[in-house]
């Protein structure tokens, strides 16, 4: 077998299509203390973010939208994640997790589950897809008022 | 010009490898099948050549020098619009406007007719299967003129609602903007017969040709439209390069759009004069190796034949749309009567931008997304389609490969079974 499919099997994991068929935390929350919109217009994807957050933790998340397999599986992924965590803990693995999908080498970590995201790296037109989420949720925290975009 | 019955799809219209050198590169160490010429078309040798020969033999700044070569480079300039004349069989060669793409052109007319003619109540018609660069111009129009923008609806199949668009067609009807091909969806609008009700209520009509004038023969004069726009680049051309056919008696009295040299008459600080047409739409330095790489592009598409053309790739459309339909769970989006060398579709659970990966990776290029017609896809209650866009190069083998990448998208997806 060629290295392309190789790739591609790294891209799509099972995790990737089983969460990608079945999103957890996909649901509105009317209750969310945070939430933001976040929008890729090269390739339409859209997602809204819930979070209720208390006393400095995020007690719960959630999103809603579209997207293709990898934005909503990187999506349903992070609402697990971030369960349980300190804004502080959420804000440091977004910003790992942006240095593990876009950098050659990022630092090491440990991301348990999220580490199927990594086969993204190999395919620099799909890493928007991946990050679309974090972003979002990175904008609910910090309460910027814009729609995400990826940059 | 030859018949073109007798021609199928499997008869090839030209040495592929030999005339397009990109074709015999292999991407991801696979055979390139590049599905994706309503984005951009690969290039001729013989239109690369051309533009280089310009900068090796003719290159001078035009309309200004005394000199020979500055003589010879204007020759070779306005012979490039000479050449656009005779592709749309324009009545005059003062009507095609050299410009940097449809786009521009669109701009140019909004930009300069528009903002003379319009005012508050009067109304700008476009359809909903517009391409972006033919609706964001006019919204700016309108925010300038207080014009309103109304849309003629789009059916199910993709057609326009015709019954619909003349019931929008009022007295304050100004301009119509219509794309004469989809570029989302392949469909062929009856842009004669719109034009002949648009000018019934006395509005003009800007036909948006990017999708069509590479895959069928174009005629403005029996359009009889009132502006008609293309880019150079989905014409085997350069990019950066296109133009505008307006009617010479609009044209002439329009007014300045960019302001600069070569545009001018006469300058001095309390006024100035503008050049005649087309001049006077095109301020600056043009890009003339550009004109000429354009005008070896168009030659290359007529000596083939746009007829010989149009007839291959229908034949190329028509096996795509059956092979592709046949796979389990895939929807055609866009199934006009009358369409031209696009295969616009969804398959279930699948989102078109995973399918556009897979595919990748076995070196078939094709579009995925919204194809700047967000309104369309809204339309049909989807975020994307995968598109599938055909040039005069490509080969029964090229769909054999698309359809081998979307049965290995299924597989991997576990879907379509």
């Amino acid at each position: 077998m060629s290295g392309q499919h190789s790739d591609l099997r790294e891209l799509y994991q099972e995790v990737i299509f089983d969460h990608n068929r079945h999103p957890r935390n996909f649901h509105a929350m009317p209750d969310a203390s945070h939430t933001a919109d976040g929008h890729n217009p090269l390739c339409g994807d859209q997602l809204t973010v819930y979070a209720r957050i208390q006393d400095g933790v995020v007690q719960e998340a959630s999103f809603v939208g579209h997207g293709c397999a990898i934005s909503t599986a990187s999506a349903s992924l992070m609402t697990e994640a971030v369960k349980g965590q300190s804004i502080a803990d959420v804000e440091a693995l977004f910003k790992d997790m942006h240095a593990m999908l876009t950098e050659a080498h990022p630092e090491e970590r440990d991301f348990g589950k999220l580490e199927v995201l990594s086969g993204v790296r190999e395919f620099p037109a799909r890493v928007k897809c991946a990050t679309l989420a974090w972003h979002t949720l990175h904008n609910a925290i910090t309460q910027a008022r814009d729609t995400a975009r990826t940059e | 010009m030859n018949a073109p019955t007798s021609l199928t799809a499997y008869t090839p219209l030209m040495d592929r490898s030999a005339d397009f050198p990109i074709l015999a590169r292999p991407v991801k160490g696979r055979r390139l099948v590049y599905l994706d010429n309503g984005a951009t078309t690969q290039k001729p040798a013989s239109v690369i050549r051309a533009e280089s020969r310009y900068y090796e033999e003719s290159n001078a700044n035009i309309h200004r020098g005394v000199h020979w070569l500055s003589q010879h480079s204007t020759d070779l300039y306005e012979q490039g619009r000479e050449r656009v004349r005779s592709f749309l069989n324009a009545a005059r060669s003062e009507e095609i406007v050299f410009t940097r793409g449809t786009t521009e052109s669109i701009n140019l007319v909004a930009g300069s007719w528009g903002r003379s003619v319009l005012k508050e109540g009067d109304e700008i018609l476009v359809t909903g299967m517009e391409h972006h660069s033919n609706i964001v111009p006019w919204q700016l129009l309108c925010q300038q003129t207080g014009a309103v923008l109304r849309v003629v609806p789009v059916l199910e199949n993709g057609e326009l609602d015709l019954p619909a668009y003349r019931s929008l067609l009022t007295p304050r009807t100004r301009l119509v903007g219509v794309a004469h091909v989809s570029n989302a969806l392949g469909t062929v609008n009856p842009v004669a017969d719109m034009v002949r009700l648009a000018h019934e209520v006395g509005a003009k009509v800007l036909v948006d040709g990017a999708q069509a004038v590479a895959h069928q023969v174009v005629d403005v004069q029996a359009l009889d439209c009132d502006f008609y726009a293309f880019s150079a680049h989905k014409l085997y051309g350069p990019t950066g390069m296109g133009a505008l056919y307006a009617r010479y008696d609009i044209l002439k009295d329009m007014p300045p759009w960019q302001g600069g040299g070569d545009m001018i008459h006469t300058v001095s600080f309390e006024r100035s004069t503008y050049a005649d047409v087309p001049q006077r739409f095109e301020a600056g330095t043009p890009n003339m190796a550009g004109v000429v790489a354009m005008d070896a592009a168009i030659q290359y598409v007529q000596d083939i034949g746009l007829a010989h053309i149009a007839a291959y790739e229908h034949e190329l459309l028509d096996s795509a749309t059956e092979q592709v339909s046949a796979l389990p769970g895939v929807r055609i989006i866009g199934t006009a009567a009358q369409k031209a060398g696009i295969l616009s579709f969804v398959v279930e659970g699948i989102h078109p931008h995973d399918l556009g990966t897979i595919l990748d990776t076995e070196g078939v290029a094709i579009r995925a997304g919204h194809h700047c017609a967000m309104p369309l896809m809204t339309r049909f209650g989807i975020p994307g389609t995968a598109r599938a866009s055909f040039a005069l190069y490509n080969t029964q083998d090229d769909i054999t490969a698309l359809v081998a990448g979307l049965r290995k998208a299924q597989k991997l997806f576990g879907t379509g079974q």
